[in-house]
């Protein structure tokens, strides 16, 4: 089913978490690879890319977002305790939060810089540069909160991905089904 | 990496000696090898999408141009520009147009042109055509040069050119900068 019940998620929800989730990592990893590369040019272009993807998950994001208000958010299980609900919520929406923190905050770098380099997102669409403070100074703020941002989400999305093998292999309750198999909502939605 | 200036002198040699009817005499006034002065000034652009550019000069560079007195056609100007002497209002802008990204000013360290045909465009002004090498590839490149100013052994022109950067090797950030480096200096020699 497309929308969520109030058992499972739906297929549109579904769509979203997987497909941020592998971008999420994608940026992880090429955020921290392209401020390690030494060949100037291609540098250049995996920033590029970077800024390209931050603006998509920031895009999927808002979509997200909007989907979420407009469905109805699948109860946790009795299985869990209490403990186990407060950590699931917590990391769920210190997640959602970072969806918009982590590529905004990656926006004010682009548009803080002194190069002004134009965010050309995937050479389709100029993004423009937000009203604010261009210098060095505000540039390497906004990089080192960027930074802190997005690796102490990668933390809770580790936590996260922990967690639900914890569910799925230890306590095989059939928790992470509940993200992969849109039809787990079946008839019980009220 | 512009060196149409010889050919501009050359023309405006012409102009201001008389260009129709003494031509020869004219011509023989300016007549001379020049040497370009650092008190030139070479200045590129390179527009970016979405409005804005990136926009310095080049400061160390050398050249001369020889006014013949057989004529502005058979004049010519050789000019060298050392990259290295980019200068952008950001250090890391600099420092990415020396790297192996842009001119590789380790492994190429000079820009140069020479002039392979000037022709005379109007009576302050001429086409100089050449070619033009750059991390080590040489392409043919033209340049407008019209004459400012001249007085005694000094003479003044604005050389103004598109070159592509992508047959050189610098394609590096196309689409975001556009491939054409617009080009404006001023050439200023001295015989």
């Amino acid at each position: 089913m497309i929308r969520n019940s109030d058992v499972a998620y739906g297929s549109v929800a579904i769509f979203f978490h997987w497909s941020i989730a592998a971008l999420f990592i994608g940026q992880i990893g090429l955020g921290w690879f392209m401020l390690e590369d030494t060949d100037p040019a291609r540098q250049f272009w995996l920033f590029q890319w970077h800024k390209s993807f931050g603006f998509l998950i920031l895009a999927l994001a808002a979509l997200r977002l909007i989907w979420t208000l407009a469905n109805r958010r699948p109860v946790e299980p009795d299985s869990l305790t209490a403990f186990e609900k407060i950590g699931a919520r917590a990391a769920h929406w210190l997640l959602y939060a970072a969806l918009f923190v982590v590529p905004l905050t990656g926006w004010a770098i682009a548009s803080a810089s002194p190069l002004q380099i134009p965010s050309f997102a995937f050479n389709l669409m100029v993004i423009p540069h937000l009203p604010m403070n261009v210098s060095q100074a505000a540039e390497r703020f906004w990089a080192d909160v960027h930074a802190v941002l997005a690796y102490g989400a990668a933390i809770v999305a580790g936590l996260h991905i922990l967690a639900a093998l914890r569910h799925h292999f230890w306590l095989r309750d059939g928790i992470l089904l509940r993200i992969t198999r849109p039809s787990a909502s079946q008839g019980t939605r009220k | 990496m512009k060196t149409a200036l010889p050919f501009a002198l050359a023309l405006a040699l012409t102009l201001l000696a008389a260009p129709v009817t003494a031509k020869g005499d004219a011509l023989s006034e300016a007549v001379g090898k020049y040497e370009i002065l650092a008190n030139s000034r070479i200045g590129f652009r390179v527009a970016q999408v979405g409005g804005g550019g990136i926009s310095g000069t080049f400061s160390k560079f050398s050249g001369e141009f020889a006014l013949s007195s057989s004529g502005i056609s058979a004049s010519k100007v050789q000019f060298t520009l050392f990259p290295e002497s980019v200068d952008t209002p950001d250090n890391r802008m600099e420092n990415f147009l020396r790297s192996s990204a842009v001119f590789d000013v380790a492994s190429f360290p000079m820009v140069i042109f020479r002039s392979t045909k000037i022709t005379q465009t109007s009576a302050t002004s001429a086409l100089i055509e050449g070619m033009l090498t750059a991390r080590g590839i040489t392409k043919p490149a033209r340049f407008q040069a019209s004459l400012m100013s001249r007085g005694g052994n000094k003479i003044s022109f604005q050389v103004t050119g598109i070159v592509r950067r992508a047959p050189f090797g610098m394609d590096v950030g196309t689409p975001i900068y556009k491939n054409e480096v617009e080009f404006d200096m001023v050439l200023n020699g001295k015989r």
